[in-house]
């Protein structure tokens, strides 16, 4: 499952200022190791601009105080701020009501919040869960765990030699499912997959589709209404926002229909001796002082990409998909093995791939000195390392941040890896 | 030398490229251990055979066999741990671990646990020091000093150690 050639046609224009987005990133003017800091990790975890980290600073030093229980203004402020940020997102995906955004921890705690909430009251021992090869350990292990109690089955979208999603089963395997849980940018290999046609396939069959948007979100526009999804997860710390905030969009009356998933204060309409009435949602799902500075921050990055446009951030990637390819195959050529789609457009801003018979936990160690961060493993996808034959790869990832001249530098540390191990 | 060059000593490249007693053993009489690092996903298979487990810490290691995948660091440091271990006895091989661990400056407690805690010091005058107090380890062993130096690494290379001590547990236990 390599690419052997790359075929960089009918590329978007890529309009962005990169020196200009640098300069908004301060974590990227320092030195490591004696060189330019080259951040190539972002699908683990991305950086963020000044204007993320100055409003959560903003945040605490002019607004905090608990939300959603007081009557005093200061309170009112720290709510509003936080609703303001829930609007944002809910517009940032093309949700119809803010309501339909429950604040998490992370994308892994949205999706453990479908199995656990909407997994556990509709699933059981005759029906079936389908999930896909290339999923995140997170779209996996909630689902095994669930399965485990309530005795359903998971069944498997395999993949194609270049990293695709095959679909000639789809009917077959969606066949008497209950849901569709598949990732919408694989974190590996960067396929993209067909979200929306996956989705119609899923209501077809009578399930639901639940879209781990986890790479998707931070680096293609998103309209839930057009991906024509159920459920969406995905994390703030990966679209240029803090860690500790996620998001869980789903479709109001599914939330509606949906049992509380963590139970206690701001979850509640009323609490007797003998049971309590759950809130309305999205406070549902929001049990305890949720992450508002985080929060805010999320808000404040959905402000950041909003003005750089989702389409241009794409459209950039892209670019650097194309360019990263070319480069390392031109200079490389059968010595490195890019995995995933060989089409550049059909990927997202992530390239794993293995450099000769060099182990990727090597190769990531002499890039460290060149100041490069790229991530040696298996990526939390075990599953798909498996497919690949391997037990880890490098993994390359790019954002609105990294340029051409962050590509050269990789090519140029690779070489030196090669020199260096003499191969 | 720069850290980079003492962490890929030329004799750990050597047993990464060629290493010592790759292979499988038959079980039984052999005991197949597998260890992972759940971080990397490294993968070490150690095949122990010893002349009677029954008698515990005097049973004498005949033979070993490594398979597995995984970077330099770990897959060398099994190449020379299989190397050192064969013909010794089981205590003489639980005394080398300790001392090996000791050099990667990991406490003994997690030597049994299954789950290396690594405790290794980030600065280097600290290591400095450690390495003054640090048990003598001889031969091609020392070689890998260096990796305390990459505190990440240290699991690397005490994969096969963890999952040797793991065979020897399950060989006497069985």
């Amino acid at each position: 499952m390599t690419s052997t050639e790359s075929k960089p046609t009918d590329l978007p224009r890529d309009q962005l200022d990169i020196a200009a987005i640098k300069a908004d990133f301060p974590i990227l003017k320092q030195d490591m190791n004696g060189k330019r800091l080259v951040f190539l990790d972002s699908a683990a975890s991305a950086q963020r601009p000044t204007s993320v980290t100055s409003a959560m600073t903003l945040y605490y030093e002019t607004t905090h105080a608990n939300v959603h229980r007081a009557a005093y203004t200061l309170a009112e402020h720290a709510t509003d701020a936080m609703e303001s940020a829930r609007k944002k997102v809910a517009g940032f995906i093309g949700a119809t009501s803010a309501d339909e955004v429950v604040f998490t921890k992370n994308a892994t705690e949205s999706l453990n919040l479908v199995a656990r909430s909407w997994g556990a009251a509709n699933l059981g021992p005759s029906d079936a869960v389908v999930l896909t090869e290339l999923e995140h350990h997170a779209n996996i292990v909630p689902w095994q765990q669930l399965a485990a109690e309530k005795g359903f089955e998971i069944r498997w979208i395999p993949l194609t030699e270049d990293g695709h999603l095959d679909l000639t089963d789809l009917d077959q395997l969606l066949g008497g499912a209950k849901l569709l849980a598949v990732s919408a940018m694989s974190n590996v290999i960067g396929t993209l997959t067909p979200i929306r046609v996956l989705a119609d396939a899923a209501h077809a069959h009578g399930a639901l589709i639940a879209v781990d948007g986890c790479q998707y979100v931070p680096h293609l526009a998103t309209d839930v209404v057009a991906l024509n999804a159920d459920f969406l997860a995905f994390s703030g710390h990966k679209m240029l926002g803090p860690t500790g905030v996620g998001v869980l969009w789903a479709r109001k009356h599914l939330l509606e229909e949906m049992p509380p998933f963590l139970g206690g204060g701001g979850m509640i309409l009323d609490v007797k001796k003998d049971g309590f009435t759950p809130a309305e949602v999205p406070h549902k799902f929001e049990a305890g002082t949720p992450p508002i500075a985080e929060i805010v921050g999320l808000g404040a990055a959905v402000d950041y990409l909003d003005s750089l446009g989702m389409d241009q951030v794409r459209a950039h990637e892209v670019a650097l998909n194309a360019y990263a390819m070319k480069t390392l195959k031109d200079r490389f050529g059968e010595r490195i093995s890019i995995y995933g789609p060989t089409n550049p457009s059909d990927r997202g801003g992530v390239m794993s791939f293995a450099f000769g018979d060099l182990h990727p936990h090597d190769v990531s160690q002499i890039l460290n000195e060149h100041g490069v961060c790229v991530r040696p493993g298996h990526h939390c996808a075990k599953p798909l390392m498996r497919i690949l034959g391997v037990g880890a790869t490098a993994r390359a990832s790019w954002y609105v941040y990294n340029d051409e001249s962050d590509i050269d530098v990789l090519a140029d540390a690779l070489e030196s890896a090669g020199d260096f191990f003499a191969f | 030398m720069s850290d980079l060059e003492e962490l890929y000593r030329e004799i750990i490249l050597d047993h990464y490229r060629s290493p010592r007693n790759r292979g499988e053993l038959e079980t039984p009489p052999a005991h197949r251990t597998e260890g992972f690092n759940p971080l990397c996903g490294d993968e070490v298979i150690v095949y122990l055979l010893l002349d009677d487990p029954a008698k515990g810490d005097d049973a004498v290691v005949t033979d070993i066999r490594m398979g597995g995948q995984g970077c330099s660091i770990s897959q060398s440091s099994g190449s020379m741990m299989s190397a050192e271990v064969k013909g010794k006895t089981v205590g003489e091989v639980r005394a080398l671990t300790k001392a090996f661990k000791a050099m990667m400056s990991i406490h003994e407690g997690t030597l049994e646990s299954g789950e290396s805690v690594v405790t290794a010091s980030l600065d280097s005058d600290d290591t400095d020091n450690f390495e003054d107090d640090a048990p003598e380890m001889d031969g091609e062993l020392a070689a890998l000093r260096g990796v305390v130096k990459f505190p990440v690494r240290i699991k690397c290379a005490t994969l096969g150690w963890n999952t040797l001590a793991q065979a020897i547990r399950e060989s006497i236990e069985s």
